[in-house]
């Protein structure tokens, strides 16, 4: 892949990632959580419940509800983001519960409610995608039932050419941005998002691309998981 | 974050008659999968007050579109630009499983979504939106008001919103010793581009395209891809707790410029007898 690149802004390669780290279990008070560093981005996941639902009429006899809040601290911000919950904010809410929920079995939980709490500590581009990869790490160290993981990543174009994991410089200047999330084990895409310019080409080679995203944050989530409940010791750090 | 809300109900033997047809390729309208509704596009329909306007029936979906453009002070960090915004409107009269009050997350995505289109499209030139370099610029305010509501809104208030600018028309302005002063004579909008947005929905393993209500309650999954007339991919979203798999996006991006530009065609029709 890496013929006739141009160099990106960060001298990263097109198809490599930022630095990234999750840890799991950083909340005491929360049923789950993870903390996950994505570049700049710094963001806490919680997950509490199953919990009685609120308000009651809320509750769906034969499974769980999920509520899912993305909020941004002031502070994450080049200039201080007021503190109300955003339109932004609110959709981002409603795009990520829907990546989440088809990895939990909402079946077993009849009745309760599943929170999930996200706070954006400091922000840098793709701070949905990483918000997804600590959430589902956070559900996981919640131990609540789950299908998969959800893995999330984005990929874009900038001086013309599909790069993996557009930053925030990057998007400011880029062409294109799409994030999509994934359940890596089979195969289905639950969070699509694109804006900007693609080809038919860009775009197929763009879904493949955030595709290695995916599968290089799935290991990345494994070992947080496996750090905390196997001591790092866990059979998928053969390789 | 309401998970859940007072919505839809399918019931059983519409939900069974609606896969039982999808095995055969066909829908309970009669639709073939990837056949869009009778699409109705009308221009002019508030000339008086507005700069632009359209209607839009898509099947028994109706949506308005109105376009008001003003002058306003131009942002700090971009003083050469105009502004546009989109915004969308799911009334009280459009459903009786919305009421009044503050738009719910499906509204905003709806708006937002709309938006996006619009602007990543570039088919508003902001660049010749300025007037007078950080103190005068348009701006462009694109509203569009769900009358009645059945399936498939992001499509028909993105023709709406579309149609309506391309018959907008906004005021031509004079630099006079340094004031701003406005002529009696009016020009259409910077234009650059017509973008078309196609939606998608999954129901069991079946693609469809421009769901109804019902098909739309019953989806998995709903994806909107928008192209432009170039056959690019500006803006694209999925929705519902469901998902695709790579091969479906792929087929899907294909379909959608096809769509896409059968839909761009009735646009450009109807500006044309409008004007």
């Amino acid at each position: 892949m890496s013929k006739n690149n141009i160099e990106r802004i960060s001298g990263r390669a097109p198809d490599e990632l930022r630095n990234v780290s999750i840890k799991a279990g950083v909340i005491k008070n929360a049923d789950g959580s993870a903390l996950i560093e994505f570049g700049k981005n710094k963001i806490m996941a919680a997950v509490f419940g199953p919990k009685e639902v609120h308000p009651k009429h809320m509750m769906i006899s034969d499974r769980a509800i999920i509520k899912c809040r993305y909020h941004m601290m002031p502070f994450s911000t080049d200039t201080r983001k007021r503190p109300n919950i955003s339109r932004r904010e609110i959709e981002i809410s409603k795009v990520i519960r829907e990546a989440l929920q088809p990895a939990i079995i909402m079946e077993d939980y009849p009745r309760t409610a599943i929170e999930i709490y996200i706070e954006v500590l400091q922000s840098d581009g793709g701070s949905r995608c990483a918000a997804i990869n600590a959430a589902s790490t956070a559900l996981a160290d919640a131990g609540i039932n789950m299908r998969d993981l959800v893995t999330a990543c984005a990929a874009g174009k900038v001086d013309g050419q599909v790069v993996l994991d557009v930053d925030d410089t990057e998007d400011k200047t880029g062409e294109a941005d799409m994030p999509i999330a994934l359940l890596p084990n089979t195969g289905l895409i639950t969070l699509f998002q694109l804006d900007g310019n693609l080809s038919k080409e860009e775009f197929d080679k763009a879904l493949e691309l955030a595709k290695t995203g995916c599968d290089k944050l799935y290991k990345l989530q494994r070992d947080a998981l496996s750090e905390k409940y196997f001591d790092g010791k866990n059979g998928n750090k053969e390789e | 974050m309401p998970a859940v809300k007072k919505h839809r109900i399918v019931d059983s033997i519409t939900r069974e008659s609606i896969i039982s047809n999808l095995a055969n390729s066909t829908r309970l309208d009669e639709r073939g999968l990837l056949d869009y509704r009778n699409l109705e596009i009308e221009t002019n329909i508030l000339k008086d007050k507005t700069n632009g306007s359209a209607r839009v029936k898509l099947g028994e979906s109706e949506v308005w579109a109105g376009i008001k453009v003003e002058t306003a002070n131009p942002f700090p960090d971009t003083p050469a630009e105009g502004v546009m915004t989109c915004n969308a409107e799911m009334l009280p009269i459009c459903s009786q499983y919305i009421e009044p009050g503050p738009p719910d997350e499906n509204t905003i995505e709806l708006s937002r979504v709309s938006d996006r289109g619009i602007r990543e499209s570039g088919m508003i030139d902001i660049k010749e939106l300025c007037i007078k370099e950080g103190e005068r610029v348009y701006s462009v305010y694109i509203d569009v008001a769900v009358i009645n509501e059945d399936g498939n809104l992001f499509d028909a208030v993105s023709y709406a919103a579309t149609t309506a600018l391309l018959m907008a028309d906004m005021n031509k302005f004079t630099i006079e010793n340094d004031e701003v002063k406005m002529l009696d004579e009016k020009q259409p909008l910077p234009i650059k581009s017509v973008p078309v947005s196609t939606t998608f929905a999954k129901i069991e393993d079946k693609i469809i395209i421009d769901p109804n209500a019902d098909e739309q309650e019953m989806a998995t999954a709903r994806v909107t891809l928008v192209t432009d007339e170039n056959g690019k991919y500006v803006s694209g979203q999925k929705g519902k707790p469901g998902g695709f798999t790579f091969d479906e996006l792929k087929e899907i991006s294909v379909i959608s410029k096809e769509k896409g530009d059968e839909i761009r065609v009735k646009i450009r029709e109807a500006v044309k007898n409008g004007s």
